[in-house]
């Protein structure tokens, strides 16, 4: 059996929306290089707060690039409320699963997104509730998963 | 075209060893420890095994255990040494910062039952230094256990120099050769080597068989118990054709050594030469103490498990230490014992090669790797911060 699924497969081999915006109106970067895994996502929002186009960069192993790819796909043309009810789980839906040690980048793809609408709220003065737009301290979990 | 480059992982079975198995699967497949003479033909095929893997090393036949493999050879010279030990109040045991994890897991659990352990740093350039171990032997220490030549990086260390150290203050010597065997020369009694480790199935033998060699006059302590078979120290029905394909197998690699290591190294070094113009790139472990096939890269901003896929779909196996090929958080621990940092560590690339492979193949690997690493640094975040100076280069 495969490591990954078939899905997963197609959108390592050919991500979508991979690349910058130079123009964005947020990007969010989660993840720490020393953990292994990047994730950078841009967004263009327009006036009535519908997410027009979306691009990533990752730096990761292929579930990273798969689940960064899926998610970009699963916000475009939404509003900004429903991507931020994005959670890792409809990625991993969406890409017919992940292997269980693979689960937290599907968790990073949700919090990516998180931080680039965070991001364009922060520049558009938008208020929000800081409790929603809590990360994952990767590096933190490393220091408590002590091995055997 | 379709390249194996994972020969430290894995061989493919020679047809030499082969065509010396089947006839223990087929028609001679007696249990040697049967009394009648159908059973007592494989025993002969054993012990013929036994005497030719013996002289692949310069030991005595009787000083040849047959295992499962490496990893099973490990954990039974370290267990005995330190059972013996322990019988005469030693409880300090020597080792490496990068050993393979048969030997490092079994010296955490020794730990655990109350030894001491001390691991030597293995420096930037990944070999041990002789004046390192010398400090670290104590009047308690009961073993001394180094790799030969290491899985990841393929440095070689200075065995004979630890083996007579050991030899003169008396103190059981192990080495795990899991890398070595089949590729470098190997002589027990002029390296004063007392435990060995082998496994069949990194010199084209198949896989689950081994061979642990110890020195007489060393007890082993059982790690399988059972029947009598070798000698009563390993007990289960001898895997007779395995180990008849693996007699086979090392006395095939051993026989042309030579030719081997002068077909692979200029492969080897025509890699290291072509892979070295990717920029940021870097070349891990001492070059002037290598095994032959070996190659172990890295290459800044961007992560191995990607890099390994990309490879797979251009026909190319590798390997390499990246946390999420390791299956762990972490990176490869024989990178981080080097002295990489973990961003560092996560773009490893291990290519190892032998003897079936080409130059034609060789030149694919150089002709695919850049375009790879080309197109994930500008997928990378990391490489993008790298290039508009956010974020120093490392390597």
């Amino acid at each position: 059996m495969a490591l990954y699924s078939e899905k997963v497969m197609d959108h390592f081999r050919n991500p979508r929306n991979m690349g910058k915006i130079d123009d964005a109106d947020g990007i969010g970067e989660v993840g720490n290089a020393k953990c292994g895994d990047i994730m950078r996502m841009y967004i263009k929002v327009d006036d009535e707060g519908v997410i027009t186009d979306c691009k990533f960069n990752t730096f990761g192993c292929g579930s990273a690039i798969a689940t960064s790819s899926m998610a970009t796909e699963l916000i475009i043309g939404k509003p900004i409320d429903e991507a931020l009810k994005l959670s890792n789980q409809a990625v991993v839906e969406a890409l017919d699963g992940l292997p269980v040690h693979k689960i937290h980048c599907s968790v990073l793809a949700e919090e990516a997104v998180r931080a680039a609408v965070k991001d364009y709220y922060d520049r558009r003065g938008i208020a929000y509730d800081p409790e929603q737009f809590q990360f994952t301290d990767e590096e933190e979990e490393h220091t408590h998963q002590t091995e055997d | 075209m379709f390249v194996y480059a994972d020969n430290a992982a894995t061989t493919s079975v020679s047809k030499t060893a082969l065509e010396a198995m089947l006839p223990y699967l087929t028609e001679e497949f007696g249990n040697p420890s049967s009394l009648y003479a159908f059973g007592q033909r494989a025993k002969e095929g054993l012990e013929q095994a036994r005497e030719d893997i013996a002289r692949c090393i310069n030991a005595d036949a009787r000083e040849i255990y047959f295992t499962s493999g490496g990893s099973e050879a490990d954990n039974q010279a370290i267990i005995s040494a330190a059972r013996l030990g322990a019988r005469k109040g030693k409880k300090h045991i020597i080792s490496t910062a990068f050993e393979h994890h048969a030997v490092l897991h079994t010296l955490k659990k020794l730990e655990k039952e109350g030894f001491e352990i001390t691991l030597l740093d293995v420096h930037a350039d990944g070999v041990v230094r002789l004046e390192d171990v010398e400090k670290a032997i104590r009047e308690d220490t009961a073993l001394v256990t180094v790799m030969f030549a290491n899985n990841e990086i393929g440095t070689v260390q200075p065995i004979t120099e630890i083996g007579a150290l050991c030899r003169e203050k008396k103190i059981p010597f192990h080495t795990d050769a899991v890398q070595a065997a089949g590729h470098m020369p190997i002589d027990v009694k002029a390296m004063n080597i007392d435990m060995l480790s082998m496994s069949g199935h990194k010199f084209h033998a198949p896989k689950g068989v081994g061979v642990l060699y110890c020195r007489r006059g060393i007890p082993l302590t059982n790690v399988i118990e059972g029947g009598a078979q070798e000698r009563g120290r390993r007990g289960g029905t001898e895997n007779v054709a395995g180990i008849v394909a693996m007699a086979a197998a090392l006395k095939e690699s051993c026989e042309h050594m030579e030719e081997n290591t002068a077909k692979i190294i200029p492969m080897r070094d025509k890699l290291f030469a072509e892979l070295s113009k990717i920029p940021h790139s870097k070349i891990n472990g001492s070059l002037e103490h290598h095994v032959p096939g070996t190659v172990n890269m890295c290459f800044e901003g961007i992560e191995g498990e990607s890099l390994l896929l990309m490879l797979d779909d251009r026909g190319v196996c590798a390997s390499s230490g990246s946390a999420c090929t390791s299956g762990s958080l972490d990176p490869s621990h024989v990178l981080l014992a080097i002295g990489l940092p973990h961003e560092v560590a996560h773009g490893s690339l291990r290519l190892s090669i032998g003897e079936y492979n080409t130059m034609e193949q060789i030149d694919h690997i150089i002709e695919v790797v850049p375009q790879v690493v080309d197109y994930l640094r500008n997928m990378s975040p990391v490489w993008d911060e790298l290039q508009k100076g956010e974020r120093p280069h490392l390597i």
